[in-house]
């Protein structure tokens, strides 16, 4: 582990589906302890980045640096053993079942012995302790998933993946068809989750004022490309309207 | 507002244990037939009468459950109820000490769950569809091996004693095995991925569960549970016929668990809740027969029955899920 390399580092990556070039050259950096906002239109390539990053699908060519090393993951389990988790759209929660077994699916404690037996009560106790670390309130984790609010949902899923020692964690779209209460709920677990120190974030996301909220470094992707680049800081919604106006013009002309 | 709470906290009582309501349906029905008849319960021989209805039912619905959880159905139990016996009557002609002949024909059994499994799973063929046709074939090739004609199963007095001639040997196997899958279900990883597995198959892969594997397993194992059935009943009668088990003992399985409480559409269900289920189609069964209903009536308030035990417990999950989520 290099101290001054990035958490996660893409240089010139391509990803090609047959005849279309869903990513045409990206070079990006994931800093360590960061928030990366990733925004575009759809076909921008942004999921495709994303599945690459997650082991989902590899690159077509280009290289992937994590920790400073070059590596070509395998598989989803891969990427996992080397602490990157995403949180998909669709959550992977099983409505049926508890929060708490939610939380601990396919990470299960299990009582010593040859049997494995299911130790429900300290999933069930450490499941209480996790969700109050990272501050989500839900009176309690016996509940099938299922009674929970779409938020509530989200926040689930995130300590999930906070949960397996993640130290990169990618979100899908987290605040996507949520009202502004909840989805200010969901950023501040966010926010909680990084001033904890360990985490990097890369994050797709659409609202560019929760963008700039939550986000030290702000990416715009178009047909594949990262048109604009730079930290939250020094940008503002109206600099980041003004850039995709001026594209979309220039994309209508074609 | 404490009367709310109040309700609030029964129907949590009824999401918690779903099979309490089918439960109560169960002793309602043993107290009718027990005045009806006077001997139903509370004699050896009735009680022996009683659990040969329940018991090979309560087997088999232990396998479908687990199917059914993971939105899968296996049509073929009742005809592989048929051939395990078959298997195990020329295995130990050919010379097979007979208690290694029982475990043969139990695999042979587990064989065809295995085949039922892969070809649902990785020739992506729905398995009411895979297993209609195993149904059939299966069907055919007992009747082959076997002219149509019964045998007498091999082994042992002891054996036969012991795999369900007996009085109460076949209710025991079903209240172990029943035991075994409840902790299965409940307590084991393999139970909670079915689980998972069954109510967003999607996540539970992106979550690293090996899905496929987990339904194959499954099949397998429903496949082993209906040979052993099919076993047992042959021990219990003595003979093994060619005919035994069929669509009935498979419906019967089916509508087990789904009086339990199981959805045919996955996701949810308990292994207690397919017993009860098994025990409330049993008293029917039992008591009709024992009241002397006529069999064509019979199967008229066997259906409404059903229907009405489902119905009753449907609502009542959806009432609990629904009430209890504000």
């Amino acid at each position: 582990m290099s101290d001054g390399a990035a958490a996660l580092r893409a240089e010139s990556i391509v990803k090609r589906f047959g005849a279309v070039v869903a990513l045409d050259g990206v070079t990006v950096e994931l800093r360590r302890g960061q928030i990366l906002g990733i925004l575009g239109d759809n076909g921008a390539g942004k999921s495709t980045l994303i599945k690459i990053f997650t082991g989902f699908q590899p690159q077509t060519s280009g290289r992937l640096l994590i920790d400073g090393r070059e590596t070509a993951l395998r598989s989803v389990d891969h990427a996992r053993s080397l602490g990157i988790e995403c949180v998909y759209q669709d959550l992977a929660l099983a409505n049926s079942l508890s929060i708490y077994h939610n939380l601990f699916l396919n990470r299960e404690i299990t009582y010593p012995g040859p049997l494995r037996l299911l130790n429900h009560r300290a999933m069930r106790r450490r499941a209480i302790e996790l969700l109050d670390e990272i501050g989500v309130h839900i009176p309690s984790v016996d509940q099938p998933v299922e009674r929970l609010s779409g938020g509530q949902r989200q926040a689930i899923a995130v300590a999930r993946a906070v949960n397996s020692q993640a130290s990169i964690l990618l979100l899908d779209e987290p605040l996507a068809a949520m009202g502004a209460r909840e989805a200010g709920l969901i950023i501040d677990l966010i926010l909680r989750l990084k001033s904890k120190g360990g985490l990097s974030i890369a994050m797709i996301m659409h609202n560019y004022a929760q963008t700039l909220e939550i986000a030290d470094r702000i990416i715009l992707m178009q047909r594949g490309r990262i048109t604009y680049e730079k930290d939250a800081a020094a940008t503002s919604v109206e600099e980041l309207m003004e850039i995709v106006r001026r594209e979309y013009r220039v994309a209508r002309a074609g | 507002m404490s009367g709310r709470a109040g309700r609030v906290r029964l129907l949590d009582l009824f999401l918690h244990w779903q099979e309490a309501s089918i439960f109560v349906v169960a002793l309602i029905l043993i107290g009718y037939f027990e005045s009806a008849n006077r001997d139903f319960l509370l004699s050896n021989a009735s009680l022996q009468n009683l659990s040969q209805y329940i018991a090979p039912v309560a087997i088999i619905a232990c396998g479908e459950i687990m199917l059914m959880i993971m939105g899968e159905i296996d049509l073929s139990a009742g005809m592989v109820f048929a051939l395990a016996p078959f298997v195990m009557y020329f295995v130990a002609q050919a010379g097979i000490p007979a208690p290694l002949a029982v475990i043969l024909g139990i695999a042979a059994a587990g064989v065809v769950g295995l085949i039922n499994g892969v070809v649902t799973v990785l020739l992506s063929i729905p398995s009411f569809v895979t297993t209609l046709g195993t149904l059939f074939l299966v069907n055919g090739f007992t009747l082959t091996i076997s002219a149509g004609t019964p045998a007498s199963p091999p082994g042992s007095p002891l054996l036969a004693q012991v795999m369900g001639r007996w009085g109460y040997s076949e209710i025991l196997w079903a209240i172990a095995v029943v035991a075994v899958m409840h902790v299965v279900l409940r307590d084991t990883r393999w139970g909670l991925h079915t689980t998972a597995a069954g109510a967003n198959p999607t996540g539970a892969s992106e979550a690293g569960i090996h899905v496929n594997r987990l339904k194959i397993g499954n099949f397998v194992l429903t496949g082993a549970l209906s040979g052993l059935t099919g076993i047992l009943e042959a021990f219990r009668i003595s003979s093994i016929d060619p005919q035994a088990g069929g669509n009935q003992i498979m419906f019967l399985a089916v509508a087990a668990g789904v009086i339990g409480g199981t959805s045919l559409a996955g996701g949810s269900g308990t292994i207690i809740g397919g017993l009860i289920g098994a025990g409330v189609l049993g008293i029917l069964s039992d008591g009709f027969t024992l009241i002397g209903v006529n069999a064509f009536t019979f199967n008229i308030i066997l259906g409404i029955a059903i229907l009405a035990a489902m119905i009753f417990n449907v609502h009542m999950v959806r009432l609990a899920r629904t009430g209890g989520a504000r």
